[in-house]
Formats: structure tokens, sequence, C-alpha cells
């Protein structure tokens, strides 16, 4: 009698909803910590990644046009989708080298970001917008609303939280996001993005690309249709260059050294609209 | 006329239009399409202010760049064509009129007629009649023929260009049968469709039409030109219809004289994909004109 055999995952990238190999087919292996386990997972192409945006540009108006309360609902149900499968992504952060009390801390905190952000959707306004005092017969107003389509590069450490940390403010306020993971710890993204497409968040909200950010992050900064980068996974060295990259349309950029729960995050990919309203009488 | 082969057609159709168009290449492509396109709108809300938006944008398709060359005309409903004329007159744009109770034409011979010396008479350079489809289908082919023919002459020196409605006519053999009546009948160019009916300009229809008119050119010596209209959105697919006029008719008819795309979405996508050649960055509609 043979024992039987194993049936693993396909690691495939995340796309307006569906789950597609790189269309160029190409592959790249991460290999666990202490080399037990090798898996190949799809290496996403400049074209993927102009996909993902194409997904993000059609998702926007409706993600955006939902109201707060219903993002906030989006957001706490990934919570609860992490959280289910918590064991999935500790195992995943331990085969990346964290050890299991750690991983299994990283993993709550994602989890308590995600409700921190889901919080705030129905709420950054009134804290980031403003009543301005104004001489005159006029109430004048001022509200913040997502800038569009925004690309995260997710940093490498720590790698779950840190992808969370740059994802869940950008949808939160109505942007559509596209997301390089990093390939510290591949695997984790993509098993977001499958708790992700089970959490009701429409599809081309939330798009996921794994690979090598060295090769993405300059398509993504200089694409025309994207109206935002956080930057907080690139090499220090590569910056100026994406900031250049991201200067032709004017786009928002953004760093964080830490992935810590931060109000300014949402304000950073946020447009601020002032409006002028009569006071009647 | 000798059956189409359904299954080859649709077969030559989809090799070619898996063929790969280097950069150099697709960008003499690019910039073809934008000269061979006729810039369209056909809807109940048209305004004059409209067209004469579109036909600025017809002769300088893109602010930025001078060197992109103008369309070949701006195709407007009959009530319209004064206000294109007005605008496109000393340009090499020219001015194109539906007619013939455009999009059915379900209407009596001599309403025709005048709708097509009233537009010829307000300025249209071209014509774009339609066939009538419920004569075609019921075999009428002598009322058809005598329609296009008597449009032909009161439309004077215009350019005749006669719409089939591929979408309607429900056969190859159909789509052959009339691409054949409209030529014999005097049409300078066929074209598919009037973007009223889908499924409008597919790849497969049009190359039944373009191997009619190789066929016509090589028994009576006219060069017909050729016009797909209706769906063609993306500059992706218009190059695979350059493939395939490249293939069937050769280079002489890749010209705005004898091949035309009717379009009106396609410009801006025509325009990003060439900007985005020359700076290597995606782009987005965002930073481009309103046709």
């Amino acid at each position: 009698m043979v024992g039987r055999l194993a049936v693993s995952k396909t690691y495939k990238l995340y796309i307006d909803g569906a789950f597609p190999r790189s269309e160029s087919g190409r592959t790249f292996a991460f290999t666990s910590d202490d080399g037990s386990v090798k898996v190949y997972l799809s290496r996403a192409s400049r074209k993927d990644l102009r996909m993902a945006v194409r997904a993000a540009r059609a998702a926007l108006a409706g993600w955006k046009g939902r109201s707060g309360y219903n993002r906030g609902q989006v957001l706490y149900r990934i919570a609860e989708m992490v959280e289910d499968r918590a064991a999935t992504f500790t195992a995943q952060l331990e085969l990346g080298g964290r050890p299991t009390g750690e991983a299994r801390k990283e993993v709550e905190e994602t989890i308590d970001l995600l409700i921190w952000y889901a919080g705030w959707c129905d709420k950054y306004m009134q804290v980031i917008g403003n009543m301005n005092p104004v001489a005159g017969s006029f109430f004048n107003i001022s509200v913040p609303e997502p800038v569009g389509v925004v690309g995260v590069s997710a940093p490498s450490a720590p790698v779950l939280r840190g992808l969370v940390a740059g994802l869940a403010p950008v949808i939160s306020s109505g942007n559509t996001a596209v997301v390089v993971a990093s390939p510290a710890q591949p695997m984790v993204a993509i098993t977001l993005a499958e708790a992700l497409a089970t959490a009701d968040v429409p599809a081309g909200a939330v798009n996921i690309l794994t690979g090598c950010p060295e090769e993405l992050a300059p398509w993504l900064a200089g694409h025309m249709d994207v109206n935002g980068v956080d930057l907080s996974g690139v090499h220090p060295d590569a910056l100026s260059d994406l900031e250049e990259a991201a200067s032709h349309n004017l786009k928002r950029t953004g760093r964080w050294e830490n992935s810590d729960a931060n109000l300014y995050r949402i304000s950073a990919f946020t447009e601020i609209k002032t409006v002028w309203h009569p006071k009647g009488r | 006329m000798p059956p189409t082969d359904e299954v080859m057609v649709e077969e030559r159709v989809a090799a070619l239009s898996t063929r790969s168009i280097k950069r150099e290449a697709k960008m003499w492509a690019l910039r073809a399409a934008i000269s061979m396109t006729d810039l369209t709108t056909l809807e109940g809300m048209d305004t004059k202010e409209k067209v004469r938006q579109l036909c600025h944008k017809a002769i300088r398709p893109d602010p930025t760049d001078a060197s992109i060359p103008p369309v070949a005309a701006v195709c407007v409903y009959p009530n319209l064509v004064g206000t294109a004329a007005e605008v496109l007159g000393a340009t090499s744009v020219r001015v194109a009129a539906v007619s013939t109770y455009f999009p059915s034409g379900q209407a009596p011979l001599d309403l025709k007629v005048a709708e097509t010396r009233q537009v010829v008479a307000d300025g249209a350079d071209e014509v774009d009649m339609v066939i009538d489809r419920g004569a075609f289908l019921a075999g009428d082919y002598v009322k058809v023929f005598s329609e296009v023919a008597t449009v032909r002459e009161a439309a004077g020196d215009a350019c005749l260009k006669v719409i089939l409605e591929t979408g309607e006519l429900g056969s190859y053999d159909n789509v052959r049968r009339a691409s054949m009546l409209a030529m014999a009948a005097g049409a300078d160019f066929i074209k598919t469709s009037t973007g009223k009916v889908s499924p409008a300009a597919t790849p497969a229809v049009t190359l039944v039409m373009l191997e009619s008119i190789r066929d016509f050119h090589r028994s009576t010596g006219r060069a017909v030109g050729m016009k797909p209209a209706g769906g063609i959105g993306s500059a992706k697919q218009a190059i695979r219809w350059l493939v395939l006029l490249n293939e069937t008719l050769g280079l002489e008819w890749m010209t705005p004289q004898r091949f035309r795309f009717g379009a009106s979405s396609l410009l801006n996508d025509l325009l990003m994909q060439i900007r985005w050649l020359e700076t290597e960055r995606y782009q987005s509609p965002d930073y481009f004109t309103r046709a």
C-alpha cells in the first residue's frame, strides 16, 4: 500500500475577484525558512498589473458609492474571514521563519487592525473633514473623498500585518487597491485574497499580485490610471525613481515605517473637497 | 455564387487574430487607423454643440500632439450635416451623412432619394445608405439593387457607402450576396453595420466582405472600399482588422480612400496606445479630450 498523496494548493494571483495564473506563465519559488517546504507561486507581469488596475478602476464607482457604514461591515467581515483562517496564516508565517508565538500574535494583531479600520469607515470624514468658519451667509464644508485607484507595495516584515496595514486604510475610505505582495512570504497574501473573496469584497475592489516587487513597482508608480501609491514595501534606494514616475499624474505617495493603526494612512489617500452651501432662512 | 465555407472563414480569422505585431508596425498601424476613422455620432440626443466638438476632435485628435493625423470623416445624421460642414469646410476631414432613413431603411424610395439629395446639398461629401433588409431577406434582390442604383445617382459625386447590416442577414452567403449586389449597383464602399444592431462588425463578416471585394475587383477591375462599423472600441481590435485587410486585399487597400473604421470610442484608445508606446507608461482616459 502506498500512502495517500497530499493535494497541495496552487497559489495564483487575485485579479477582478478571480484567481488567474500570470498571463506570462511565469512562476517563482518560495522556500520555507528550514528548507523543508518549497512552493511555486505565480510571478505577475506588467500585463497582469495592467489588468489589475483596469479591474480596480471598473470597481471604483461601486465601492466608493457604498455607504461608509456598509464598507465598515465588509471590513469587519474580512476580519471574520481572517480569524477563520488563523491557523493557516499562523502556519504560513511559521514557514517564513516566525516563531510560533509571534506568528499567532501577528495574525491576532492583523485581525484587530482590520476591526480598527472597519470602525473608521463611517467616521474618518467627521474627523478629517471640517465645518469651516466663514464670514457670510454660507456654510463652508470640507469633506475627504477617496482619490481613486491606489497601488500598495507591501513590506516584507511583518509580512501579513504589514500588507493589511497598507490595504485596510486605502479601501476603508472607498479607494480600490492593487497590492503587490512581498516575496518574503507570498503565500499569506494569496490566503488573504481567499479571505477577501469570501468576505463580500466586490470583484476588483482589491487585487493582489505576487512576484517581484522591483519588477512591478515602476509600472505601478508610472501608471497614469493609478491615483496614489503606498511605497512602504520598496527598497529605499528605489524610492526617488518611483516618486519621479508617480509625479507624471501627481499621484499621492506615502511610505510608512511601521504597521501600526494610523488614521493618517486613511487621509493620505483622500482628496479634500470643499463646498459652499447657502444657509437659507 | 459558390457557398461560403463557414468553418474556414472562422478558422482563418482566428489564425490571423493571433498574429503578433511588433512595435514599429504597431505604431504605423495606430496612426493609419486614426487616418481611416469615420468619427461617428448617431444618437437621438445629438446636438449642434456636440457635433461641433466632435469636428474639432476630428481635425486635431490630440491637442498635445500635432503629429497625429486628422481622421478621415465625421459621420452624422442628416439634420447635422450643415453644422459639420461649417466646421470642417476647409479641412481634409470629410462630412459623411447617414441617409435613406437610417437605420431601418423602411421608407418609400422617393423619400430616400429626397433625403440623399438634401444631405449632398447641405454639404455631405459622403453618403452612408442602408439597404432594405426586409426586401433582401424576402428575396427581392431587384428592389435592393435598383434602390442602391437610384440612390447612387441621387448622391451625385458624393462617395456612396452601402450599409448591409450584416447582423440581420443571417448567413455568410447572404453577406456575400448583398456585398456583390451593392458593388454591382455602384457602391464606392460596402459597410457592415449601422451600429444599432448586435452583432455589428465581426472579423468573420469583414473577411467575407473583403473577399467579395477582391473577387469583384478581379472580375470587373473596379476597386471598392470597406468600412467595418459598430463595436470596434479598442486599438487591439482595429489592428486585427488591418491584418485581415492586408492579408486579403494588400497594401493598396491600406488607405483612407479604400478602408474606414466607423467608430466613436476607438479614437481615444488609439491615442492612448500611441502615447503608451511613446512614454512606456500605461495611460488613463482622464488625460485625453472627450470625443
